[in-house]
């Protein structure tokens, strides 16, 4: 039997359809049980709290700042370079071989396995400097892995600055560094930002890049400076999800929702000042 | 003494021969008109006039222009594009207000005080005929004046840093009849403080304002004279036929 | 005054823009500072096809096949799972969907590449792990199979958003022509769209794979961590990175274990590093 192509036209659709479904409804069932089951364990104790017995009752206090510090650190390394190498990419390289070799290295940065750049912060950071498994190292790994993220949202967002407006700019005689610094950069910060909030959501979620570099299984105390050891939030879910037997659901649950809410909140805000910008561009 | 002096300048966009051998003088405080069908190089021309064409990577040449005697690639850029400023084809403000936009090179060229900034701001628009329409507007968006206004607005901002010339690029392409008045007329008022030279493709425009005209056809100089002569007794057959609208 | 200040910006600039070259060559060379010394214990060759993984029996066994198929098995399967459906959902958004429910999935793809690896690792664990042990009747649902589940679902959005961009990319006219000549949507679809977007979909598939062998996490949680040389995917097994994940923290450094965990990751740094290059080009070619 030969179908008619309306016919197949219909069926294929269908599946296509389903295929869909098949990715986006189980997204959606992901979000909705972590928040169900996640939501009672949330109260004021469970976010202020140090964990106790044995990370079985008390709070992910701890785990939550170790994280906000990683991610500030992380962003203060990676954004300056990240953004500078965005402006040499969008305004200053010329298409020839060094470019391409810089847009490989890009790419493959992006690549490389989060594990593998655990492996290279515990190797240079932790080792090679001596800096130990602390806040530094595992910052400046994760700052690493987040530039290619910045880099390529920045330059996305230099680039879509007209060129009219450079041109106008260097015939007013102002130099190029000029005409980057007060007409091309300001009317890129809103993608910057939101590469660099992109970045952070990334460096909040990611465990393996920290495993060696500065988590800590156990810690009920605040990092007092730069050079401790932290606690944080994706690696104290993967400590109590695996590590620690009989730990109540509930807190497992709880922690997840926090780590990703904290995750999604940022993308949200990136997401937000995405589309307000393409809203207001004027040309 | 010539404003500028073009010796057999050739400019080449990677392997397209833009401009072929083209000598060339511009008298000071004269409007010289420059016309052609698109494709003709005079706004290759035009932008080589202040050293714009070295953007595009491709770009190269041979030949000399001097500009009040000096060669041109050998002074500052920057200072270029200072004494020789420039209004494009589309009106282009740039995304900060009226004011700033015409603040923006004065400051760029140092740090001048606020009031002398505001002076200059108001002389200048004075200049480009548009304070008395703008005055009450100066914090507002340049981008919510009308066409006009914003091409008038980038007149006011190429002669806020102080040019000698003022160079414009078919200026009157995106604006209705009554803005195009009001441009030229600006641009007769400016020839007496500057050296104009105006890009056209609109060859009644090159005979209402120009004093000398000049024509150029497939990145060659055919004819540059007098704006009469031009009109009435041209040398060359082809300019001839492009002015009577045989071709272009 | 200004200019100096100018030069020494514009010099910040293009070291900031070397800095991408510079870090991928620091990586790897420091890689390989700390992992080619386990070649004084085993020969290469040992270590890529040495049947045991015991790192610390005395004398250590350091042979890495086990978890390369331990890999290879959790990849192969995300890659069955992932490439039909990814570029079918690939298909749908850019050409079948409505333009707001267009936007609706976008945004679902990208809340989920937005999810933390161990978040996803931890619901496998307590809902995909159970409904696979329940299904085959299994001693333990920490298998193969669901790490390759998993898996597939992470590689989603990444083959997903490049295999739209790729879908999206082909000239309008090539649609416009063949509709004009009779031929229904889909007709359009299979033969003149995806063969014109094919090495970008192509490119997106190697990059969806790259995801997949070097996710961590979520694999480490739910695949079970037995390094045995695994003979069905309803078997527990243990992938490259797992291992490195999963030790690391008890490998003495400068010790023979610390080593060889680095040599696994030269391994991970070469395939990631072949197949980025790879699909790069694959992404230039369709531009």
């Amino acid at each position: 039997m030969r179908l008619n192509p309306y016919k197949t036209q219909k069926i294929a659709f269908f599946f296509l359809f389903l295929a869909t479904l098949l990715i986006v409804v189980p997204v959606g069932l992901i979000v909705v049980i972590i928040i169900q089951k996640g939501l009672p364990a949330i109260n004021w104790q469970f976010l202020s709290d140090i964990p106790r017995q044995g990370m079985r009752a008390g709070g992910i206090f701890p785990a939550i700042v170790g994280t906000i510090y990683l991610v500030l650190g992380a962003i203060i390394f990676a954004l300056p370079i990240g953004v500078l190498a965005a402006i040499y990419l969008s305004e200053y390289s010329k298409e020839n071989i060094l470019t391409r070799v810089i847009r490989l290295a890009i790419v493959n940065l992006a690549g490389v396995p989060s594990v593998v750049y655990g492996l290279f912060g515990l190797a240079l950071f932790v080792v090679f400097f001596k800096f130990g498994a602390s806040i530094l190292s595992g910052s400046l790994t994760l700052g690493i892995m987040i530039l290619p993220i910045i880099i390529t949202t920045s330059r996305e967002a230099l680039e879509s600055v007209p060129q009219s407006f450079r041109e106008v700019s260097l015939s007013l005689g102002a130099s190029k560094w000029q005409t980057i610094r007060h007409i091309v950069l300001p009317n890129a910060i809103p993608g910057i930002l939101t590469g660099t909030i992109l970045g952070l959501g990334r460096a909040a979620g990611e465990t393996a890049p920290i495993l060696f570099t500065v988590a800590a299984f156990y810690l009920p105390l605040l990092p007092k400076s730069i050079f401790d050891q932290a606690m944080a939030l994706p690696y104290h879910l993967y400590v109590i999800s695996t590590q620690v037997p009989n730990v109540d659901e509930k807190i497992r649950y709880g922690t997840a929702l926090v780590l990703l809410t904290l995750v999604l909140f940022m993308n949200l805000v990136a997401i937000i000042i995405r589309y307000k910008f393409r809203k207001r561009k004027k040309w | 003494m010539n404003k500028f002096n073009v010796n057999n300048l050739n400019i080449w966009f990677g392997k397209a021969h833009a401009l072929k051998e083209v000598r060339f003088e511009v008298e000071a405080n004269q409007i010289l008109t420059i016309i052609g069908p698109s494709n003709s190089g005079k706004t290759s021309f035009l932008r080589q006039l202040n050293r714009l064409n070295e953007l595009q990577p491709s770009f190269s040449m041979t030949g000399t222009v001097l500009f009040d005697g000096k060669d041109l690639n050998s002074l500052d850029v920057e200072l270029v594009r200072k004494k020789i400023g420039m209004v494009f084809a589309l009106p282009l403000p740039l995304p900060l207000s009226v004011f700033d936009n015409v603040a923006y090179g004065v400051k760029m060229h140092g740090k001048k005080n606020r009031k002398e900034a505001e002076s200059i701001v108001e002389d200048s628009l004075k200049k480009a005929s548009l304070w008395d329409e703008v005055k009450d507007r100066l914090r507002e968006s340049a981008f919510k004046l009308s066409g006009g206004q914003q091409q008038r607005l980038c007149i006011a901002r190429s002669l806020a840093v102080g040019p000698d010339v003022v160079l414009f690029d078919e200026p009157c392409s995106g604006l209705d009849p009554i803005s195009t008045a009001k441009v030229e007329e600006s641009m007769l008022m400016l020839k007496k403080d500057y050296t104009i030279v105006l890009v056209t493709n609109n060859v009644k425009q090159a005979a209402r304002v120009g004093d000398k005209t000049a024509f150029f056809l497939s990145g060659e100089l055919i004819e540059l004279d007098n704006t009469d002569k031009v009109f009435t007794a041209p040398q060359d057959k082809r300019t001839d036929e492009y002015i009577r609208g045989k071709f272009g | 005054m200004r200019k100096v200040k100018e030069f020494i910006v514009e010099k910040l600039i293009l070291i900031c823009g070397l800095a991408c070259i510079f870090f991928v060559v620091l990586i790897f060379l420091f890689l390989l500072k700390e992992g080619l010394a386990v070649f004084k214990i085993v020969s290469p060759l040992q270590f890529l096809s040495g049947k045991s993984w015991y790192p610390i029996s005395e004398p250590p066994q350091l042979g890495i096949l086990p978890l390369i198929l331990g890999s290879l098995f959790v990849t192969v399967g995300a890659a069955i799972i992932s490439i039909p459906i990814g570029v079918a959902c690939a298909i749908y958004i850019a050409e079948v969907a409505p333009k707001k429910i267009k936007e609706i999935l976008k945004a679902g793809i990208e809340l989920l590449a937005a999810i933390p690896s161990v978040v996803l690792g931890f619901i496998g664990m307590v809902t995909l792990v159970p409904w696979v042990k329940s299904i085959f009747h299994l001693p333990t649902g920490l298998t193969a199979l669901s790490g390759s589940i998993m898996l597939a679902f992470m590689a989603m959005p990444t083959i997903v958003s490049i295999a739209e961009d790729a879908l999206y990319s082909v000239p309008k006219n090539y649609k416009e022509g063949a509709l004009a000549l009779g031929a229904t949507e889909w007709q359009t679809i299979w033969r003149v769209l995806l063969p014109a977007a094919s090495s970008g979909i192509l490119a997106a598939v190697m990059l969806g794979i790259g995801r997949v062998i070097g996710e961590t996490m979520a694999v480490m949680m739910i695949t079970g961590n037995a390094a045995v040389i695994p003979s069905s995917i309803l078997q527990p097994v243990r992938t490259l990175t797992a291992t490195i994940a999963a030790e690391m923290g008890e490998a003495v450094v400068g010790g023979e274990h610390y080593f060889a965990l680095f040599a696994i990751g030269i391994v991970l740094f070469v395939i990631s590093f072949a197949i980025n290059v790879s699909a790069d080009l694959f992404l230039h070619r369709s531009k």
